[in-house]
């Protein structure tokens, strides 16, 4: 999991490091991409406080770690996912629990907000590891966005009353990607509230199985 | 708004064993409280007395853009801040009220969205008039005339479908303005901003498709829905209307009448509804919100959101 790739990643590097510090070099004296590689397996590996089966790197929150070698201070860049997401203390604090215990002996966490978190920031192990736990993972931004403008769709009635008049629907350029039941798989789903028990989660069901699950919504 | 207002300093009391490293960093005596108040790597315990992360911008670069005026923006950044905390305070009021549990998350998730914003805002804030006032600092020791806010936002909940057309109101106008200040010079205020755009289209959708729904339902609801819009339409104006500071600090809130207008006039069309004829709530010698004149029903909002904090001070949880 933890390559060059995912170090190098989302995050810029290879620019000068933020703390104004020279080559990375944190005890075996290795060079600065492996010093940071090291400190980044160790942030990389803490799980997310309300998705617990991911990581912080599989949610895309971890932005960059990057390692100071003249003061062998590590700092970790975060980026919040929703504005008003209660986590982000948790997550600040993990990461800085998880790199002191490591033996990191100075270590900085910060908070990155551009650019702002995009749940295509997600990595396809975040997404196999959801749907592994019954959460269907977002469908891909543009895909939804090609879709077209905010749908007129209305929501299904819970109280087994519909009408006719409650399926007005605006016109869509383009059909949105299924959602399919990350229990069994069938694309014959329907969403039951936007809003579930967190922010960034909705609530659906799928009519193949009647099983409700949970989704992560687009952002 | 935090739970600890002090930076988490009290964890201290909770932890013998810790010692801070003088002049290693600002931040360790927090980090290293908390690592020893962990009985296990993933103990329950190691979050019972708060993260000591109280600030939502930590770490964030807190220059300000050459010729922004520092009073300008902190005075923009409440503005914007205020409206925000105000009408999630209003929706939060929906818990255990709302017709359906699942409306009741959904009103609670759009006020923490809210909250969210307006934390970062109001830190912004106090960041950029060089006070160092936090969030909890103007969040709850201002006085009702120190308030900012539209008073679109402070009006009572009403019925649900006030709520919703309120929300509907909000949410557009909000979000075209997000959009438009996500290329503000200054990179929080602009990063707030573009963040709040992909929230405050999940805000539109959710009233929309409830105005659609009353409005396209019974005779009975879209009576209701369209007394709903009528009522709140008067408070429209005031968000199109510059207040001195937006014009110097931030996006001419005029320039988003029209588009704003198309945009809730389509709504209102496919939901069977009118555009109300309706003159925009009178001013005060022509003062309003903006300028801290508010209607009656701020302070008893403010009342009930800052007694805690008032009557504990300094607390922490």
């Amino acid at each position: 999991m933890v390559t060059g790739d995912v170090v190098t990643g989302p995050g810029p590097t290879g620019t000068a490091e933020p703390t104004g510090g020279t080559v990375a070099t944190v005890g075996t004296g290795t060079a600065d991409p492996t010093a940071r590689e090291l400190a980044w397996a160790v942030a990389a590996a803490v799980p997310d406080p309300e998705l617990p089966m991911l990581t912080l790197a599989d949610l895309g929150v971890l932005a960059e770690v990057g390692v100071d070698g003249g003061s062998g201070t590590v700092t970790a860049w975060l980026t919040p996912t929703y504005s008003g997401c209660p986590a982000v203390a948790e997550m600040a604090a993990d990461v800085d629990r998880r790199l002191r215990a490591a033996g990191y002996p100075d270590v900085r966490v910060r908070l990155r907000l551009d650019p702002p978190w995009s749940t295509d920031l997600i990595t396809a192990e975040g997404r196999r590891k959801l749907a592994e736990a019954g959460i269907a993972p977002p469908r891909p931004t543009a895909a939804v966005a090609a879709a077209g403008p905010v749908a007129l769709t209305l929501g299904p009635t819970r109280t087994g009353t519909a009408t006719a008049s409650t399926t007005v629907a605006a016109p869509r350029t383009a059909a949105a990607p299924p959602v399919p039941c990350p229990r069994c798989g069938d694309a014959d789903t329907e969403e039951l509230s936007r809003f579930g028990s967190t922010a960034c989660k909705a609530l659906w069901r799928c009519r193949a199985c009647r099983e409700p699950f949970e989704r992560v919504k687009e952002i | 708004m935090s739970r600890t207002s002090d930076g988490g300093a009290t964890v201290h009391d909770y932890t013998t064993s810790t010692t801070s490293t003088p002049g290693t960093g600002q931040d360790d005596h927090v980090y290293l409280s908390l690592a020893d108040a962990a009985p296990g790597p993933e103990g329950e315990g190691r979050w019972a007395y708060g993260t000591g992360f109280a600030d939502p911008l930590l770490g964030v670069d807190t220059a300000l853009p050459p010729g922004l005026d520092g009073a300008d923006l902190a005075a923009y950044c409440q503005m914007l801040g205020d409206d925000a905390l105000v009408l999630a305070q209003r929706l939060i009021e929906w818990c255990t009220r709302a017709p359906e549990l699942e409306e009741e998350v959904a009103l609670a998730n759009l006020g923490l969205d809210l909250l969210g914003q307006a934390r970062l805002l109001l830190t912004r804030a106090g960041q950029a008039d060089g006070t160092g006032r936090t969030e909890d600092d103007l969040a709850y020791w201002r006085e009702e005339h120190e308030f900012r806010n539209v008073r679109l936002v402070e009006a009572p909940n009403g019925d649900f479908a006030y709520s919703i057309a309120r929300l509907l109101l909000f949410a557009t106008a909000r979000g075209a303005l997000y959009e438009a200040l996500s290329a503000h010079p200054d990179p929080v205020l602009a990063a707030v901003a573009a963040r709040g755009v992909k929230e405050l289209a999940y805000h539109r959708e959710y009233a929309t498709a409830w105005t659609l729904r009353l409005g396209d339902g019974t005779p009975y609801s879209s009576g209701r829905m369209q007394a709903g819009v009528d009522a709140v339409w008067p408070l429209l104006e005031e968000l199109f209307t510059a207040h001195p500071v937006e014009l110097r600090a931030g996006v001419d809130p005029a320039a988003l009448r029209e588009p704003v207008l198309r945009s809730l006039g389509a709504v209102l069309a496919e939901a069977g509804l009118t555009v109300p004829d309706v003159p925009p709530l009178a001013t005060v010698l022509g003062l309003a919100g903006r300028d801290g004149v508010h209607t009656e029903a701020l302070g008893p909002l403010l009342a009930e959101f800052q007694v805690l904090a008032r009557a504990h001070p300094g607390a922490t949880w």
